[in-house]
């Protein structure tokens, strides 16, 4: 076990990820030399060379079409899309290509794929760089689509999303990547990518998200247990496919859900996960569950993104609201 | 007072008239090129019959195949006539362990490539979303997409420098597909990394209704330089002369000194699909025109003038192409369709709980009309 940072743990992991597979080949831009924008790849061109670690051209549908190619020939990209604003377009060779090789080819040739994309607000940035893309992925069939938390699933979840012979979207939550944790680098009982985790039990209102918005649910919760609460923090880390069978246990247990993400609401995570647990949940539910979430709204201003994120006091305002309570700042109640 | 009724590039550029290699003249006259013809030095009679009979056979078979959409037994055939020369010339050129990234229009390279008759049918009957399995023929499943099939050629040829072997990947486009991003892309990843890769153009001048004068403004061969990829247009109706340029990329890319672009100038003499109707844009005269240069037509009178080609051999020839039409026919009609179920297959490679949740829903759905009956 050591302790390290949420980058750090990703870097370890795509280390050890070149060091198990010589198939592994990195591609990106600024991940050679400057070791990623975030230094999440640093170091690694250094050690494994140019021709595993390889600086590309400006050019993302370029990145995603060649690792198309390069999995075609056997072997397994990791590529870096340097944001999240950035992958739009590569989204043509996503979707039409990456997604459905295997579809097409009734299981001839696999796009064992992996796509980095650093996501999420939260750091003061311009235009493109806090987006939450994830639901366009989530909606196309063939992408698998993860994101992590903690350095510990970090470290783990990037080495099963290389070593998955599936296309696997994965989300790095930005705001998270200096977020310090025991990292345990052995892979042993390290639960399965597609699996969701309880970060917090309770009892009374599930809490389920993913990715930087996990640390902030679990400070609700804390923050709840004042108010004689008991939140229960299920983090999905799968988005596609969702876990519904986790969600499901903890709902049957609460009766009531809260779902949240930073990305808009509208054809959002949240709405997917709405629907399954209320089509699984619906004799045991107490209230309608609830969604917090950005707005529909492009991303802001960094002046004023602290609006449009979700914060602890938004998570509670939602969790009064299934409770039945009284909002504390609008007085809104439940009928 | 300005023109209201100004439409740029609907003629014919006159840059596309532009000189192209060509080694076997529309006449059947072979024509001496001391750069070019050490590169099919070993092209004797009974090879260039060899061209001939391919070319003779993928006619027929693209013929048959229209005929079928005719018929009601394939949905769409994007018809390949007039090309002929352009693909076989290039495709016969490659080595087994080479790997083509096509367009859906390139049947005949599929036939190059090992493709079965009932390979070619899979697709456009719509039983199946790939005709074969890649690997067996060294060719991916034909490109729906315009130009997405470049980069995937690029990364290929990447990997086979990383494999450290001299295998080369191909792709092949059409003229419209010069527009696309993802071409320009492939061009500028490719001569960054000097990747072994031929950008194979087949110029047909059409991109459904648009002539290529909506795509370029000069000869797309000259687009290379702008890369630092070396550039050739070649007369993609000359058998001999995409032969001989192909080659010469190929044994470039093998010997590490990367892509070459080859523009093989021909013309689409069909539809864009069996879903087009060019008499609304096509001007008969110019078709004429080219029906001159036909690709089949000049190495036969080339064949004949030499005597290479004879009656008895030219029956043998058509009986090739008519036995593998009908196999195509016969293959096309015994195509299964696939089961119902089969939907829910491949999408991963291990499925989804969501994805066995539903297809054990629509099979119980199923199993309600079984019950029914």
């Amino acid at each position: 076990m050591a302790t390290m940072t949420l980058a750090a743990a990703l870097n370890s992991g795509l280390r050890h990820a070149l060091d198990d597979d010589p198939t592994v080949v990195l591609l990106g831009e600024d991940i050679g030399t400057l070791g990623g924008v975030f230094r999440v790849t640093d170091g690694l061109q250094r050690d494994f060379g140019v021709d595993r670690v390889m600086d590309t051209p400006l050019a993302e549908a370029g990145i995603m079409g060649v690792a198309v190619g390069l999995a075609y020939r056997g072997y397994r990209p990791v590529v870096e899309i340097q944001f999240d604003g950035f992958v739009y377009p590569a989204v043509d060779q996503l979707i039409t290509q990456v997604a459905r090789v295997h579809y097409r080819t009734r299981g001839a040739v696999r796009m064992p794929i992996t796509v980095r994309i650093p996501y999420g607000g939260g750091i003061g940035a311009v235009e493109h760089h806090s987006e939450s893309p994830e639901a366009y992925f989530a909606h196309t069939p063939g992408l698998r689509v993860v994101t992590c938390a903690s350095p510990q699933d970090a470290h783990t979840m990037i080495r099963q999303a290389i070593a998955c012979d599936d296309p696997v979207v994965f989300f790095e939550p930005k705001r998270r990547y200096w977020v310090k944790g025991e990292v345990d680098e052995s892979m042993h009982d390290a639960p399965l990518l597609d699996r969701a985790r309880v970060v917090v039990e309770g009892t009374d209102v599930t809490l389920a998200t993913y990715g930087p918005l996990v640390i902030t649910a679990r400070d609700a919760a804390i923050a709840a247990q004042d108010d004689g609460l008991s939140i229960e923090v299920v983090d999905l880390r799968s988005l596609s496919p969702v876990d519904l069978d986790t969600l499901e246990l903890s709902v049957r247990k609460t009766g009531r859900l809260v779902v949240t993400h930073e990305a808009q609401a509208s054809g959002g995570l949240g709405a997917e996960i709405v629907a399954g647990i209320t089509d699984r949940c619906f004799d045991v539910l107490k209230a309608a569950p609830a969604r917090v979430t950005g707005f529909d709204t492009p991303y802001p201003a960094a002046k004023v993104e602290e609006h449009f994120l979700p914060n602890l006091d938004r998570m509670l305002d939602a969790v009064d609201r299934v409770m039945g309570r009284q909002h504390s700042l609008t007085g809104w109640r439940a009928s | 007072m300005l023109r209201a009724d100004v439409s740029p590039g609907r003629a014919l550029p006159t840059h596309q008239q532009a000189e192209a290699l060509q080694l076997v003249t529309p006449d059947g006259v072979r024509r001496d090129d001391p750069v070019h013809d050490p590169w099919i030095a070993d092209v004797d009679d009974e090879l260039l019959l060899h061209l001939y009979e391919d070319m003779v056979v993928v006619r027929r078979f693209d013929t048959e195949a229209v005929a079928l959409q005719r018929q009601g037994q394939l949905g769409l055939w994007p018809p390949l006539l007039g090309q002929e020369a352009a693909q076989i010339g290039s495709a016969r050129a490659l080595r087994s362990d080479d790997f083509v990234f096509s367009s859906y229009r390139e049947n005949g390279v599929a036939y190059c490539r090992g493709a079965q008759p009932t390979d070619l049918m899979r697709v456009w009957r719509g039983t199946a979303l790939s005709g074969w399995d890649p690997r067996t023929i060294g060719m991916a499943t034909p490109q729906v997409m315009i130009g997405s099939q470049t980069l995937h050629a690029t990364g290929y040829a990447l990997g086979c420098v990383k494999d450290g072997v001299d295998s080369v990947a191909v792709a092949y486009f059409g003229d419209g597909a010069t527009s696309k991003g993802d071409v320009h892309e492939a061009m500028v990843f490719a001569a960054t990394f000097a990747a072994p890769v031929i950008f194979f153009c087949q110029n047909n001048q059409w991109a459904i209704s648009e002539p290529v004068g909506l795509q370029a403004q000069r000869p797309i061969a000259d687009r290379a330089a702008g890369y630092g990829i070396p550039g050739i247009r070649v007369d993609g109706n000359d058998v001999l002369a995409v032969l001989a340029a192909t080659r010469e990329s190929l044994d470039r890319a093998r010997r590490g000194d990367g892509p070459t672009f080859i523009e093989a100038v021909t013309y689409r003499m069909g539809p864009h699909t069996t879903s087009d109707d060019p008499t609304r844009y096509v001007d008969p005269s110019d078709k004429e025109q080219w029906a001159a240069k036909d690709p089949i037509a000049r190495v036969e009178r080339l064949l004949r003038a030499t005597g290479a080609l004879t009656d008895e051999r030219a029956a043998a020839i058509t009986a090739k192409a008519d036995a593998f039409a009908t196999q195509m026919r016969e293959g096309c009609y015994g195509l299964p369709t696939p089961e119902p179920l089969s939907v829910f297959d491949d999408v991963f490679v291990e499925p989804t709980p969501e994805l066995e949740r539903q297809r054990s829903q629509y099979a119980a759905y199923l199993a309600m009309f079984d019950e029914e009956a």
